[in-house]
């Protein structure tokens, strides 16, 4: 498998990151490369075998539905690049 | 040399208070870090407030064994006050709000914070270069890399600027840094170590764990990381355990398996003849060898480079410009803010993952990727299993290499991922792995034997270890110049 520079372009809008037509160049070498080497991945025979989604097969543990944390929204909106009000500011995506 | 365990006794004993170990440490750290870029941030006033804070409380009669003993922490992890940035420039003005579970685990012993040391941004590297902050050098050639993802804190402990730090294991970012700083390293069995507050990566390989000079500090530190979470959903409730209870255990009877796929034509020159030199060791202090086999751990990389990249490609996704982190200045609507912002704030390996975890995710290939990643995954764990039948520790090499040159492989991904061929597996199946240093080669860079224990045989590997450190003295040799 190769990817051409139209899959670069897509997975790079997929994953919300801007590349320029000479980074895209660049990124389709590397990625061709890694993709590469996980093509031996496709020569093992895994029919039957579960996949293992986790180390140790964990189940997720479930909580009481109560307030656990303390409201803290000044000190957690002290970090974000725009807030006004008490809410995160973005730019508009409703007319 | 200093342990935590002799700097524990010398605060017992009041022959010295945190204060002046944190300032002597303070004053190596202003000395050497220009030269080793070790650290990111260092806060002097911050450490010396939280020493003096362990003095009182050891004037109170209130001290734990460890209070009192600096620790620096990997710039993963999340420290309340405290600059993290995780390596990146997405975090580069990241004051973080709250403490990890390991921070405040350190904050209860009572043990100050020295800094913050450098890493690979966001985990992702084998030789602490990807770091927006700039490279760290390893202390026992400033021209060479100190492997990574745990880098920076490798190099600390190995120049002796600080007595012991923490690090984070995913693919090998404790071990193979350990090993190619000539140092001690421990990752935990997945889920002993909290890891909440510690920046994610890939969230089901990711592992908290002690970087020192000995396996004995290994288990002090150990036995304060270690714990129960609520916070962390996969952090497993088991009951605590002293991981220094049995270090004096003799080693008679102990089964080590060789694994004979960490033997073969990769492994060669000082490495393999020092590795080779600490089996015969072991059967010098009773253990005996069994030929083991890994069939499938030859496919770890590649089913690692399809998981890690899905699994952080979801984690990074939260880095959007919109509640914390970088912002790109100029944009026009939201997609733009998000695209300019990730492709700003993003270094060129962080992004070259990202892709892929997006592509083996996208519709139509996550059969075919994702899926048969998780099928290699139970084969590569079932492996262990089979082996852990015929023997009690696994033994073999860290790293195929010991510490290579900066700028050697960092064109070159591919090249790079192939430093963590022998750690990767272990991550994949959720074992306890750690390194510790077994000779040096002929270039004088240190080696690191690897051990791999069942899961939560850690007492049973630090054991190992610790009966190896009291007849060797790989691991009390000092880069020269620190």
């Amino acid at each position: 498998m190769s990817l051409s520079i139209d899959d670069v372009n897509r997975i790079a809008h997929l994953a919300r990151i801007r590349v320029s037509g000479d980074e895209a160049v660049q990124y389709q070498g590397q990625l061709n490369g890694i993709f590469d080497l996980i093509a031996q991945m496709q020569a093992v025979d895994t029919a039957g075998v579960a996949p293992m989604a986790h180390a140790r097969d964990l189940f997720q543990r479930l909580r009481a539905d109560v307030v656990t944390e303390p409201n803290r929204r000044e000190a957690f909106q002290s970090v974000a690049p725009q807030v006004a009000d008490g809410l995160y500011l973005v730019p508009k995506v409703i007319e | 040399m200093q342990t935590i365990k002799s700097i524990a006794t010398l605060l017992a004993e009041g022959k010295i208070s945190s204060v002046e170990l944190c300032q002597d440490y303070l004053a190596r750290i202003a000395a050497h870090n220009p030269n080793l870029n070790a650290f990111v941030t260092v806060d002097a006033e911050r450490t010396l407030a939280e020493a003096r804070a362990a003095d009182a409380r050891r004037a109170a009669g209130q001290a734990n064994l460890l209070t009192g003993v600096p620790i620096a922490h990997k710039d993963i992890f999340c420290a309340e006050g405290w600059l993290t940035t995780c390596g990146s420039k997405m975090l580069a003005n990241f004051v973080s709000p709250y403490d990890a579970h390991v921070i405040s685990q350190f904050k209860a012993a009572g043990m100050p914070t020295l800094g913050k040391t450098n890493m690979d941004e966001f985990a992702m590297g084998s030789s602490t270069e990807t770091s927006y902050y700039g490279p760290t050098k390893n202390p026992w050639d400033v021209a060479r890399v100190p492997g990574g993802s745990s880098g920076g804190s490798a190099a600390a402990v190995a120049a002796r600027i600080a007595p012991a730090a923490t690090g984070t294991d995913t693919g090998g970012s404790i071990r193979q840094p350990a090993a190619l700083c000539g140092i001690t390293g421990l990752k935990p069995t997945y889920g002993v170590v909290s890891r909440y507050g510690m920046i994610a990566f890939a969230s089901s390989l990711d592992q908290g764990g002690p970087m020192a000079t000995t396996a004995e500090d290994c288990a002090l530190l150990l036995n304060v990381m270690a714990g129960f979470d609520a916070r962390d959903s996969t952090s497993l409730e088991r009951n605590q355990e002293d991981y220094a209870r049995d270090l004096n255990k003799p080693l008679t009877g102990l089964r080590i398996g060789l694994p004979k796929e960490f033997f073969g034509a990769g492994l060669t020159g000082d490495t393999a003849t020092a590795v080779q030199a600490a089996i015969e060791q072991f059967s010098k202090l009773g253990a005996t060898t069994v030929e083991v086999s890994l069939p499938n751990s030859g496919l770890s990389v590649a089913a690692y480079y399809v998981i890690a990249p899905a699994e952080a490609s979801s984690n990074l996704s939260r880095f959007d410009g919109v509640r914390y982190g970088y912002r790109t200045p100029d944009y026009a609507d939201l997609t733009d803010m998000y695209e300019k912002s990730r492709a700003e704030g993003f270094g060129a390996e962080v992004k070259r993952r990202i892709m892929i975890g997006t592509y083996v995710l996208s519709h139509g290939y996550y059969d075919a990727y994702y899926l048969q990643a998780q099928k290699l995954r139970r084969l590569i764990a079932n492996d262990f299993a089979q082996a852990y039948q015929q023997c009690d520790v696994i033994l073999g090499p860290t790293a195929p290499t010991t510490a290579f040159k900066l700028g050697e492989k960092a064109d070159d991904p591919v090249e790079m991922y192939l430093s963590d061929i022998y750690t990767i597996a272990v991550n994949l199946a959720g074992l306890p792995g750690m390194s510790l240093p077994c000779g040096f080669d002929r270039q004088g860079l240190p080696i690191g034997l690897q051990l791999i224990g069942d899961y939560f045989a850690e007492v049973r590997m630090l054991n190992v270890a610790h009966q190896y450190q009291l007849v060797t003295d790989w691991h009390q040799r000092t880069p020269g110049g620190f």
